[in-house]
């Protein structure tokens, strides 16, 4: 490759990589068992934690049987097969701010849903811990469906016809030899919208607002630490950079095979 | 970047220069040091002195032909740390003394702080008072959406000492970043009641209330201004010493400030 390349590219990997040295080289190494264990930041990681794993849950049980519907939307008209995978799209490429601000407007107190749910039955979603699983969801669901749905798009078909003319019902079918094929894919994009998850700051902000043990996540602490303790701010970006990089750890085998195949 | 010195730094610094060189940052005219006429100021203020920035900065440039002046708004403390992590501001504006002194006790700034308006809370709900609330005690209301500002932050540190002072353990629903948030609360309905400044309430028109409530006078906020960075800019210095000025003086009265 040209000089000319491997110097832009060597100045893209310093983009990429010297923010992270920084964090490292900054990082409070001497304070970070002290500061990673104070009560508020066990308190946020343990509400990371916890919603993480409900969202991640969720996002299984929602977006699995998505990844199949756009799996098999290739037998679909071209219009309704593009607009199914716009929608699953668009949440990925939206700030997550904007998509606080749609939750809000859809299930705040005076949105679509949200008004109706205050009015009729007295319940108010935001400042929930449920509005910081539901701003996970919409922000990491996007990252499993396509994950699946490109492990299916790589199976071998052929496998679940000849259990079809076996005599295998479709969910059988479905049961027993699809979701076995793509497991590997079900895994990766269940680690990749846990991680998603657990980063979560715009829309978690912005739909469930923040109070300790509520609705305080870790990225949100780290933001609100910024303004008191860096130090903290530091120490919690590092755990989450740690989290990050056990995930990669995580995926090196599966990336490939699973999502790419 | 960083005062402390470390391997690494130097390379951290020049990434940022790369990265604020890649995003077309306008506040990187800041790096050149000098004043020459033309130049650009950029100006970091606290949430609650946005529209009355705006407008004195819009005054400050039609009567300085060629001056610009960059205004960047958030929470005061979150301001300081980017003017302390080495942001290109030349002028720094908070909405409480504490959060300046950081600043000035790491030697950021480049001239003494200087109180240039007060400000005071206020109890503010959506229009209409859907809570009904009608004083500091409906905050410690469980029932009530209650939206406060985190401790850490200036409004928060406020709000602590009002609410100390009248007695009253508040149950907030959540703690929010800087003010502005607060009132955004607020303006969307979500929330019932939140304490703001009084200027926030004047800010947000129609859509919030305030409700005349005993005590919320109980913490003052004086807002100290100064010059940041390395070079002092004359132009920051005349944009501060406008802002204490009696026009401009006027905008913050209007924008429901105090005086200093």
């Amino acid at each position: 490759m040209p000089a000319a390349l491997v110097v832009v590219a060597i100045l893209a990997l310093a983009v990429l990589m010297l923010p992270l040295v920084a964090l490292v080289v900054r990082a409070p190494w001497a304070d970070l068992p002290a500061l990673v264990t104070s009560a508020p930041v066990l308190e946020a990681l343990r509400l990371s934690l916890v919603t993480a794993t409900i969202a991640t849950v969720v996002c299984l049980a929602l977006g699995v049987p998505l990844a199949v519907l756009l799996a098999h939307s290739a037998d679909a008209p071209a219009p309704l097969r593009r607009l199914l995978r716009a929608a699953v799209t668009v949440p990925l490429l939206l700030p997550p701010v904007v998509g606080g601000i749609a939750l809000l407007l859809l299930l705040g107190r005076r949105g679509l849903i949200g008004g109706w749910l205050a009015e009729t039955w007295g319940v108010t979603i935001p400042f929930t811990t449920g509005a910081v699983v539901i701003a996970q969801v919409f922000v990491s669901m996007p990252f499993l469906v396509f994950a699946v749905e490109g492990a299916l798009s790589g199976a071998d078909r052929r496998v679940e016809q000849a259990a079809a003319t076996l005599g295998a019902s479709r969910w059988q079918v479905f049961r027993h030899v699809t979701l076995p094929l793509v497991a590997p894919g079900v895994a990766a994009g269940a680690v990749l919208c846990f991680t998603r998850a657990l980063g979560e700051f715009g829309a978690t902000i912005t739909f469930a607002g923040s109070l300790p043990g509520v609705t305080r996540t870790l990225p949100v602490a780290s933001y609100l630490a910024l303004q008191s303790d860096p130090d903290e701010a530091i120490a919690i970006a590092l755990l989450l950079l740690a989290v990050a990089v056990a995930v990669l750890l995580l995926l090196r085998d599966r990336w490939v095979p699973g999502v790419r195949a | 970047m960083t005062r402390r010195p470390r391997r690494g730094a130097g390379a951290a610094a020049a990434s940022a220069v790369a990265l604020i060189a890649l995003s077309g940052c306008s506040g990187s005219d800041a790096f050149t040091p000098g004043d020459e006429p033309g130049a650009t100021i950029t100006v970091f203020a606290a949430a609650s002195l946005t529209e009355s920035f705006e407008q004195l900065a819009a005054e400050f440039e039609a009567a300085h032909p060629g001056v610009e002046v960059a205004l960047s708004f958030g929470g005061s403390a979150t301001l300081a740390s980017q003017i302390l992590e080495g942001a290109p501001a030349d002028v720094f504006a908070a909405a409480d003394e504490a959060t300046m002194q950081r600043v000035a006790d790491a030697d950021a700034t480049a001239g003494e702080p200087q109180v240039f308006a007060t400000n005071v809370l206020a109890l503010a709900v959506p229009a209409g008072n859907p809570g009904g609330v009608t004083g500091l005690a409906d905050l410690a209301d469980d029932d009530l959406a209650i939206a406060l500002c985190a401790p850490e932050v200036p409004c928060g540190a406020a709000a602590a000492t009002v609410l100390d002072a009248a007695g009253i353990t508040a149950a907030p629903d959540t703690l929010e970043q800087d003010v502005k948030a607060v009132l955004t609360r607020l303006v969307l309905g979500e929330a019932d009641a939140g304490l703001v400044y009084r200027t926030d309430v004047v800010a947000a028109g129609d859509a919030v209330e305030q409700v005349e409530a005993e005590g919320t006078d109980a913490a003052v906020n004086a807002y100290p201004i100064a010059p940041v960075g390395r070079a002092e800019s004359a132009t920051a210095r005349e944009f501060i010493a406008f802002v204490r000025s009696d026009a401009g003086q006027g905008v913050l009265a209007d924008a429901g400030f105090g005086a200093p």
